[in-house]
């Protein structure tokens, strides 16, 4: 036995004998000529959340890294961390928790149709991302002018703890800011988009993706900072 | 399974659609799923030729001890470019990106694959990829020459353009990610209705698992990649001992991934196997369930085993121990597989048709590779053959002889569906019986001279070793015969062949409902399953 | 219609409440390291990001509401897999 049913929109639902529930997508089932139909919500919000899950484990990658060494030279990692301004690092923290609120405020707007809303949102929390980088970026003029950079002369004269820390917070962090960049254009990109209508509450799934890239730009940013920061 | 679609008035295949942009632009825009396999086609047995004719000049190296066709230098180049594009240009890719991309959305009943125009980026990355690595092989400085493993801390030291060989790597991955989430997603949401997961053809499992042992496996990789690019460039010092970094974590790091990258080649190769010989045996295939369990199985625990690379590298002795038991683990699984597919022979009413016997060799070959595995995995037996001919023989038979083999086997299969034409089968047998007999004449030796003590890697011999290298290097000249003849019938029957039937094995999967080659659109309606993937007691093979 | 207004209300007075629970764990946070916890000091600044990071997760990225196994399963698959591979790791690293 198989029921199928359209329900336009949201792609079409089929009951099935063995597969159970799947929805599947309309405009998917068209190789080619899928530009300008509506894409499956569904397989967009699960290819999403596919790729946040490669993005864990990229960053993955670099905690194990860190625990590693971490381990290897406890002492060391405290010394070097006093070097990090807690003050810098709170305040980005509540400028990213803040940036992925209003950009959760963003979706919500949409979802109701209210696109100027949107937009306002979107535009406040790039300014948000703006601000992290700025102050991201006195912090790492900090560094530099204290030669705590890799390759600088004074950082080869510490204890090689201190040098691990250092090499880690500048890649980890440097990847982290690379997030944020891509995070801000693709924000920007859909602030466009629903000012010129061409994302509307009858299809936020992008929207809604594009948030999830950026609550997990926030997530792994969470982590960061107690790693860096908060060393006691 | 639906009613065999015949061949329609105004049927179009879909080589041949008006519609698509013409000429070579009709391909490499193209977002039809058929198209862009057909595109990672033509790429890949590109490289596989290339590579295959390095491998070729280094077997000829060691014809005569002493006498050297290369300098060394040049030797290490030649296996470190031919491990970059076998791995990470053939083998992790072709089956995947070919058979998957053409057939999965085939056998489960769906117009394509989930995300068309990532599909086709994915090719784009692929391509961009070749092309920074090729350009990293001819940049200053010379071939990459630090082995396909960029092990630091050579890999930091050498001369050679390591950081955009490295940043090749990276981008491949990415273009694996890619197809990976778009397989996963794509099996998960465009099933037709009726196709439950256990009606789901047994390839469809074996692209499956291995989509997700490249979603979660390969940004390892391209995390340290990244980082061997950041040491070599800005100093980071995380894998410099001068720096307090340890050169064991790349190690560690390095086969996170590379390991399960094992499992990304031999899982579809698997699965496509496990559609073979039920259709051969005109037989249910044996143990459905536990075929489909040992894919997720292997592609699980095959994620922890990296450390059996490490034995000898100094790590610890709890480590060692831990890793082996693992190692020894996955043996389980695999070998699941192989009695499942006995079985499935068993009182069958086989055929011997191309595909079968290249499966079969499939099973012969795999099974030394893995049962040599098991040595490799014990850890006092790992002390004398690492990094040994006994190591390049195992991996061969694993992946040439076990994914090789089974690629084969699977063009042998599904290229008439492809292209719609046959290949000359006798023309096949021949192919299949030159390389089978010139694979074991070729790697058998390298078992011998490994358990005597040869190293891989050495550009030149001791005599003692004379007779099993020139033995191995006639046997590697019948192989290359035997795979230019093979890839000559294919193409000649691609091309020229006679026209092939819908279904001519006689298979039960949607695929053979379509016609051959398939429209743009594949379904004209999405049809409805009724029965399993191997149930043949209502499918005949259409003439 | 009222009845949607009202729930979209509590939407944004959840999203809010989550907002400021964020903000007073990372106070939290920052207090707990100015104190002398010794070892347990790392196991708390992690349990505390990892509670703010699971509220992100939950109702930010609306995992909550998710009624698809796949999706639910992904995140603590990819976070049970980073930690067997941190742990196999360690047993190398930390047993020299």
């Amino acid at each position: 036995m198989s029921i199928e049913r359209e329900t336009p929109g949201t792609g079409r639902e089929a009951v099935h004998e063995g597969g159970g529930h799947e929805t599947v997508g309309n405009g998917e089932h068209v190789g080619g000529s899928e530009s300008g139909r509506f894409r499956g919500s569904e397989s967009g919000k699960l290819g999403m959340w596919l790729f946040i899950s490669t993005e864990i484990l990229l960053f993955g990658g670099l905690f194990l890294l860190y625990a590693m060494y971490r381990l290897k030279n406890p002492a060391d990692f405290h010394a070097a961390s006093l070097d990090l301004s807690r003050f810098a690092g709170t305040l980005n923290t509540c400028v990213l928790i803040t940036s992925s609120l209003t950009v959760v405020l963003a979706v919500f707007s949409l979802q109701r149709d209210r696109a100027k809303d949107a937009v306002r949102y979107l535009a406040v929390s790039i300014a948000l991302g703006f601000v992290f980088l700025v102050v991201k970026g006195f912090e790492w003029a900090a560094k530099f002018e204290h030669g705590l950079n890799p390759n600088a002369s004074f950082l080869a004269t510490q204890p090689k703890g201190v040098m691990l820390y250092f090499g880690l917070y500048f890649t980890m962090t440097g990847l982290h800011a690379v997030h944020v960049i891509v995070g801000m254009t693709i924000l920007g990109i859909f602030l466009v988009r629903i000012r010129r209508g061409t994302i509307t509450a009858r299809n936020p799934t992008l929207l809604e993706n594009a948030g999830l890239y950026w609550h997990l730009v926030d997530v792994i940013w969470i982590f960061l900072f107690p790693l860096f920061y908060l060393i006691s | 399974m639906g009613e065999t679609v015949g061949t329609a008035e105004g049927y179009v295949p879909f080589y041949a659609d008006k519609t698509k942009r013409p000429g070579i632009l009709g391909w490499i825009t193209s977002t039809d799923h058929k198209r862009i396999a057909m595109l990672y086609l033509v790429s890949v047995i590109a490289f596989f030729i290339g590579a295959v004719i390095l491998g070729l000049l280094m077997r000829l190296n060691m014809l005569i001890p002493g006498h050297k066709i290369m300098t060394a230098q040049d030797y290490n180049a030649m296996f470190t470019v031919h491990g970059i594009i076998q791995i990470f240009l053939v083998v992790i890719p072709a089956v995947p990106t070919i058979f998957g991309n053409f057939f999965l959305p085939l056998l489960i009943g769906s117009k394509d694959m989930s995300f068309p125009r990532l599909n086709l980026f994915s090719w784009y990355l692929y391509i961009a990829g070749a092309i920074i690595a090729f350009i990293a092989v001819f940049s200053n400085g010379g071939a990459v020459d630090t082995g396909w493993t960029f092990y630091v801390p050579f890999s930091l030291k050498t001369s050679v353009n390591v950081p955009l060989a490295t940043f090749a790597v990276f981008i491949l991955g990415m273009s694996s990610i890619l197809t990976g989430i778009n397989i996963v997603t794509t099996v998960h949401q465009l099933r037709a209705p009726g196709m439950g997961f256990f009606r789901m053809p047994l390839s469809v499992w074996g692209f499956y698992a291995t989509a997700w042992v490249q979603i979660l496996a390969t940004p390892i990789i391209g995390i340290t990649m990244i980082l061997v690019i950041m040491e070599r460039l800005f100093g980071i010092g995380v894998f410099d001992p001068g720096k307090g970094g340890d050169p064991l974590l790349y190690q560690h790091l390095f086969w996170i991934y590379s390991h399960p990258a094992v499992y990304i080649m031999i899982l579809p190769t698997m699965g496509v196997i496990s559609d073979i010989f039920p259709v051969f045996s005109r037989k249910n295939i044996f143990g459905y369930k536990m075929i489909a369990f040992s894919s997720l199985a292997i592609a699980s625990v095959g994620s922890l085993v990296w450390g059996h690379h490490m034995f000898v590298s100094g790590q610890s002795d709890l480590a060692g121990i831990i890793f082996s038991l693992l190692t020894f683990l996955v043996a389980v699984p695999s070998a699941i597989k192989v009695f499942n597919w006995l079985a499935t022979m068993y009182k069958g009413s086989i055929q011997i048709e191309p595909p079968f016997l290249f499966a079969l060799s499939f099973i012969f070959l795999f099974t030394i590779g893995g049962l040599t595995g098991l040595f490799l995995g014990a850890l006092s037996a790992n002390v004398q053959l690492h990094d040994t001919y006994f190591v390049v023989a195992h991996f061969h038979y694993i992946i040439f002889g076990g994914m090789g083999f089974g690629w084969f086997a699977a063009f042998h299969y599904w290229l008439p569906k492809m292209t719609g034409r046959m290949y000359d089968k006798k023309t096949a047998v021949v192919a299949w019986l030159v390389s089978f007999v010139g694979f074991n004449l070729f790697y058998f030796p390298l078992f011998v001279m490994g358990w005597e003590g040869m190293p891989r890697r050495y550009y030149d011999y001791p005599t003692r070793f004379n007779d099993l290298q020139t033995l191995a290097t006639v046997g590697s000249v019948v192989l290359v015969i035997g795979i230019f003849l093979m890839i000559w019938n294919l193409a000649r029957g691609s091309l020229k062949g006679e026209k092939a039937p819908a279904n001519p094995w006689g298979g039960a999967t949607l695929e053979w409902t379509l016609p051959s080659p398939p429209t743009s659109e594949d379904f004209e309606e999405i049809p409805t399953v009724t029965t399993g993937p191997y149930d043949f007691s209502h499918r005949e093979k259409t003439e | 219609m009222s009845d949607e207004t009202k729930r979209g209300e509590s939407t944004v007075k959840s999203y809010i409440a989550v907002w400021a629970a964020l903000l007073v764990l990372t106070a939290v946070t920052v207090t707990t390291a100015s104190l002398d916890l010794g070892k347990i000091a790392i196991i708390v600044v992690l349990a505390i990001a990892a509670v703010k990071s699971t509220l992100v997760v939950l109702y930010f990225m609306h995992l909550r509401h998710e009624k698809r196994i796949v999706i639910k399963i992904l995140i603590p698959i990819a976070i049970a897999l980073l930690a067997i591979f941190i742990g196999l790791t360690y047993s190398d690293i930390m047993n020299r």
